[in-house]
């Protein structure tokens, strides 16, 4: 295809956007396939945010309790997703996360192992039996690592440091490619394809108190939607239990759920171990009543339930918030996580070598000696581009997307270690669904220039101004706006007031001035990721407007129950095509797909 | 809290020069805060590679007082007293500020020739923790490229860079020849084109590991000493020989393709 | 820009950040350096001294006691000392100082140990004197060639410290009894049986002991006698560096008091 792009210009077969767990295996698949792909990245190869996933990947492999398998992994996602989960993306990812695992292990994973030499799998929130494949508190690295290592032995085409703007279309249309800019150079650069694959991650950047990167501005989230595509359950986001609260410079750094796995409990400043006061009805029967019960079951799952501190993770990031509410917080505005009384030193650094090393240098806490302050932080959006199960499509033809940029598999909350093997198990789909549509010659067949100049011109316009706002500043306030107004717990007013705020920050953004040069600018870099974070906000705003419930990640002080009407929809927010960044989004409820009957027997067991 | 002076360098491949900035410090803060706070602030555009910001991904490496740190874990009290001095890498060719072009490692990443092991069971591979332990501590690597930086091999040498894959890739190598499932032989690829034989064994890179990962002593010198065994041991020649046991020539195992 | 693809390429040559100096270091970093340049100079100095001296290395029957400098054991030539000998002897003339035959060996392993290398590459070579801190050199082939690509002899050495130390543990045990006294325990025995424990946990540490005993095999599992020795060896090896330097100033020590006990200056006292 002749196109004549004034910029530096690529073209593929499959253009992959995000280079972290499930861009990566996405392009091992289309590559398998004998496709021309290239991978675009905003940093360098390797430095995703799947890196910070530290417990493990789940994977009903049966490796350590041999009675589990994909139909309780299933249950067990559905439940912890309160049901709002896309049945059939649960579905497939329950049933192909053990195949998906092991492959790892022919491109080079080392996972810990059992005494019989398979891999071995540890206890984690929301999940029945023990689990998760991991490697210390290092399995995120260890992903991404096989991955990258496995990409790279490809030989595939890789660039780093690239910015994607926008995603740009044909006449008719379908995706195909983006433009984007070199951060090193600020020098535009353009790609053409017959499929592109979003896996550029999540929105957490938009809260004050997170766990994620400097990437995580919902840049994905956004270009789908400017695309035409439906962004789904946006409202759903998940605070992760425990962030470190302490020092403020390191607020909101994870600490990974196998603490928990492992045996550390939660205990309020009267040294309480509360979560027993906070077991909801949906886990009664699975929890245990009494420490002593709790304690037993550690070293044998028959011989007594869960620990309350096993509980989902938005169950356990609420009880927290109402201790702290109450009074009974540790000093900076967390509550306890205790370890130390309850496992060996040796245990600790040999299961846990990350976080005792990251508190030890960030906080001069000895975990194997104190116990670790820690608060809910926010970590991950369940919500995000509606996609169908088997191919990873999207709604508009050419695009498809996987990981946490797709919406659907987690439902309203996002059980532990569910996240890994998601990025693996979707990645893999969404690179078979773009070689199969590839393959199907249904690829675009033109490249809208008119949309490259309008983005161009769009991202130099912050240089051009005379006068105007920094945008460090607007990013500040905006962070503080939706950590205050759409936090963890929410209600009307707030809410009302955080949409009139983002159209004045809409307006703010308009009026960006960017001082210095193109190359290597981080304040321009800003610049261009505020028009993602913005939109991206605005969805999880009007999503936690109109969810007029609680459910999983969203939290209503208003409405504190679950409605069972609400549990039959999904807000989807979409956007009309052509009309820029700041066109009204429309959002409308859009009902869950029916569960077959054998299937919902499974949810209905032991209910 | 009493302000401090940080002294950055500030500037790309045309030259550049410390310039310094005066911030009031918090508690518990680390380099990589002050950095942040300079940008938010005086300087909006200055260039400063970061991710996570809790040690896990290795892209904050600069050189604070002359050594190479991971800005997010280096805490300002923890400094000596006076201005503080922020640096880019200096074994990498400069982009701008605090960033460097660390394409080099990219490009010896590319030339490690992958796992090779046998088919899989369809119940998974058998592998053992004191076999995988080995390999995971070389696995821990954030890719900081701190170890590629120090290296005097490349740091003060720079035509080295042609036959030297360095210390990152070393750990890569020794995780791989470790490896218990792997059937690969890379040791004259390693004698020959990755040039472990400049390393002089002098430990820096050891030293500067944020994951503490003891790379001279796990990895450098088990892999000198399988040279040795493939290369200047006549016992070990000899039991080859009478073994019959093929070598691989190094480009063979370079272009061995993975499953 | 950094892209990466199917044929990326070193290039060499790009302009490099920061100001062009040696060093930004402001801490101390030379006072390593400086300790190792002394201390290894001051034993070189001693040890050649102590070996062309060709006398006072033996404390014989005369004094009742029978301990060797291990500076001169085993003593293979002509010219040792009566009662010093081991038997097989070479001739050589009177004033060829024994030492000298064997010095080689311990004087190999030690040149050729990873740890040593470390040490003097640093601070008497300067390539580089410490972290961070630039190569005193232009260029720089490393070990790769003629004479440092000897340095890969080191566990032929290491087999040949073993030897030695076979030979001076049995000094060790020689020097439990004292000729026309019988069995006892002297101060020297004790310096002797000393000096043969650092010098074996010196041996044992060793980088290629550690490979030889285990570290070359793919597949503990599939090994697990050597797995055993491997980790038996492991934990010793992380102290090379200490064994090194107390092996290292222990056996001149040895030399020193065996030197002062053969001249007379000193007695060796019995204290059981």
């Amino acid at each position: 295809m002749e196109i004549n792009s004034p910029y530096e210009h690529h073209d593929y077969d499959v253009l992959v956007i995000g280079a972290g767990g499930a861009g990566l295996r996405a392009v091992i698949e289309a590559k398998q396939q004998g496709l021309k792909v290239g991978l675009i990245t905003k940093s360098l190869l390797g430095k995703a945010h799947t890196v910070m996933a530290e417990g493990g990947m789940a994977a009903a492999m049966g490796n350590v309790y041999p009675e589990d398998n994909w139909m309780v992994h299933f249950r067990d996602t559905m439940r912890g997703g309160k049901m709002l989960n896309n049945y059939r993306m649960a579905e497939l990812h329950a049933k192909e996360a053990p195949e998906r695992v092991m492959e790892l292990e022919q491109w080079g994973a080392l996972f810990d192992r059992t005494k019989d030499g398979k891999i071995l799998q540890r206890d984690f929130g929301g999940h029945r039996y023990a689990r998760l494949a991991h490697v210390g508190d290092r399995t995120g690295l260890e992903l991404i690592r096989t991955l990258q290592q496995k990409v790279v032995s490809m030989g595939t085409d890789v660039f780093m440091e690239c910015k994607v703007l926008r995603l740009v279309h044909d006449d008719s249309g379908k995706v195909a490619g983006c433009v984007a800019y070199w951060r090193a150079t600020g020098e535009f650069v353009t790609f053409s394809a017959k499929a592109v694959i979003l896996a550029t991650g999540g929105v957490g950047k938009s809260w004050k108190f997170t766990s994620n990167s400097w990437e995580g501005t919902g840049d994905g989230h956004a270009m789908a939607l400017w695309a035409g595509a439906e962004l789904i359950d946006m409202e759903c986001i998940q605070f992760h239990p425990t962030g470190m609260v302490w020092p403020l410079s390191v607020r909101g750094i994870l600490v990974t759920e196998g603490v928990r796995g492992d045996g550390g409990i939660l205990k309020n400043s009267d040294g309480e171990r509360f979560m027993f006061n906070y077991v909801a009805d949906m886990f009664r029967a699975e929890t245990a009543e009494s420490p002593e019960e709790a304690d037993r079951w550690y070293d044998d799952h028959t011989a007594g339930r869960r620990p309350p501190e096993l509980l989902p993770r938005d169950e356990v990031a609420r009880a927290i918030n109402s201790e702290v509410k109450a009074g009974r917080g540790s000093p900076h505005g967390g509550v306890f996580l205790d370890i130390a009384s309850r496992r060996t030193p040796e245990f600790i650094r040999r299961r846990l070598p990350s976080m005792y090393h990251q508190f030890m240098e960030l906080a001069g806490v000895d975990i194997t000696r104190e116990m670790m302050e820690i608060g809910p932080t926010c970590h991950y959006i369940m919500g995000g581009v509606k996609v169908d199960a088997e191919t990873a499509a999207t709604a508009v033809a050419g695009l498809f997307a996987a990981g946490e940029v797709a919406g659907g598999m987690h439902g309203a909350n996002r059980l532990g270690g569910n996240s890994l093997s998601d990025l693996i198990v979707f990645g893999r789909r969404a690179g078979m669904g773009a070689v199969e549509y590839v393959q199907g010659g249904q690829g675009a067949t033109g490249f809208n220039l008119e949309e490259v100049d309008a983005a161009v011109k769009e991202a130099l316009a912050p240089f051009e101004r005379e006068s105007g706002e920094n945008p460090y500043d607007i990013q500040r306030d905006l962070q503080e706006m939706m950590q205050a107004n759409v936090g963890i717990i929410r209600t009307a007013s707030e809410i009302d007031e955080a949409i009139e705020k983002l159209e004045e920050f809409t307006d703010r953004v308009k009026n960006i001035k960017v001082k210095g040069g193109r190359a290597y600018n981080p304040g321009w870099n800003l610049a261009t990721d505020l028009p993602s974070m913005l939109t991206v906000s605005k969805c999880t705003a009007r999503g936690a407007q109109q969810r007029k419930e609680s459910r999983g990640g969203h939290t209503r002080e208003d409405f504190p129950k679950a409605d069972p009407n609400f549990g039959k929809i999904n807000f989807a927010h979409s956007m009309p095509s052509g009309g820029g960044w700041t066109s009204e989004i429309k959002t409308l409820e859009s009902p869950l797909l029916e569960i077959p009957e054998e299937l919902n027997a499974l949810l209905e067991e032991g209910k | 809290m009493a302000d401090v002076t940080m002294r950055i360098w500030r500037g790309d491949a045309t030259g550049g020069d410390f310039e310094n900035y005066t911030v009031a410090q918090q508690e518990g803060e680390v380099v990589l805060d002050v950095i942040h706070r300079i940008q938010a602030t005086d300087a909006p555009d200055l260039a400063c590679r970061w991710n996570c910001k809790a040690g896990k991904c290795g892209s904050c490496a600069a050189e604070i007082n002359g050594k190479p740190r991971l800005m997010c874990m280096t805490r300002m009290d923890q400094l000596p007293e006076g201005p503080v001095t922020v640096t880019p890498m200096k074994t990498f060719p400069i982009i701008r500020d605090l960033v460097t072009d660390v394409s080099f490692n990219f490009a010896m990443a590319e030339k490690v020739p992958a796992l090779l092991p046998p088919p899989m069971p369809a119940d998974g591979y058998r592998m053992f923790q004191e076999d995988v332990e080995r390999g995971q501590e070389f696995r821990k690597c954030i890719e900081c490229f701190m170890c590629q930086d120090v290296c005097h091999v490349i740091r003060d040498h720079e035509e080295n860079k042609q036959h030297y894959a360095g210390p990152r890739f070393f750990i890569r190598y020794a995780e791989l020849e470790m490896h218990p499932l792997d059937t690969n032989d890379r040791r004259d690829l390693i004698r020959e084109e990755m040039g472990l034989g400049y390393c002089n064994i002098t430990k820096c890179c050891t030293e500067v590991c944020p994951e503490h990962i003891k790379i001279t002593d796990n990895a450098i010198i088990p892999l000198k000493e399988r040279v040795v065994d493939a290369q200047y041991d006549p016992i070990a020649w000899l039991g080859r020989k009478i073994r019959r046991k093929t070598k691989r020539t190094a480009s063979e195992a370079a272009v061995q393709p993975a499953p | 820009m950094t892209a990466v693809g199917s044929s990326t390429k070193v290039v060499l040559g790009g302009t490099r950040g920061g100001p062009d100096v040696a060093t930004l270091r402001q801490d101390r970093w030379w006072v390593q350096p400086v300790v190792t340049v002394s201390i290894l100079t001051a034993f070189v100095i001693y040890s050649t001294w102590a070996a062309f001296q060709n006398k006072n290395y033996y404390v014989g029957a005369a004094f009742n006691r029978d301990l060797i400098s291990p500076f001169y054991s085993p003593c293979i030539a002509s010219s040792c000392t009566s009662g010093a000998g081991s038997g097989f002897l070479i001739h050589t003339p009177q004033w060829f100082s024994p030492a000298l035959l064997i010095l080689i060996f311990p004087l190999g392993f030690r040149l050729t140990c990873y740890y040593y290398r470390r040490s003097y590459y640093r601070a008497f070579w300067w390539s580089p004197p410490a972290c961070a801190v630039s190569d005193a050199h232009a260029s720089y082939s490393g070990e790769t060639k003629f004479p440092l690509i000897m340095q890969n002899v080191h566990r032929y050495f290491f087999y040949f410290g073993l030897v030695f130390n076979a030979l001076l543990t049995y000094d060790a045990i020689r020097a439990f009894h004292q000729p026309g006294l019988g069995w006892g325990v002297t101060v020297g025995t004790v310096v002797l049986v000393v000096n043969a424990t650092l010098l074996w946990l010196y041996s044992l540490s060793c980088h290629a002991c550690r490979h030889l005993c285990g570290g070359q095999v793919r597949s503990f599992a599939k090994h697990p006698i050597r797995h055993k020795f491997w980790k038996f060896v492991t934990p010793l090896n992380a102290k090379h560096m200490n064994f090194a330097w107390a092996s290292l100033v222990f056996v001149a020590l040895t030399d020193v008091y065996v030197r002062l006990v053969a001249s007379g200056a000193l007695t060796d006292y019995k204290l059981f």
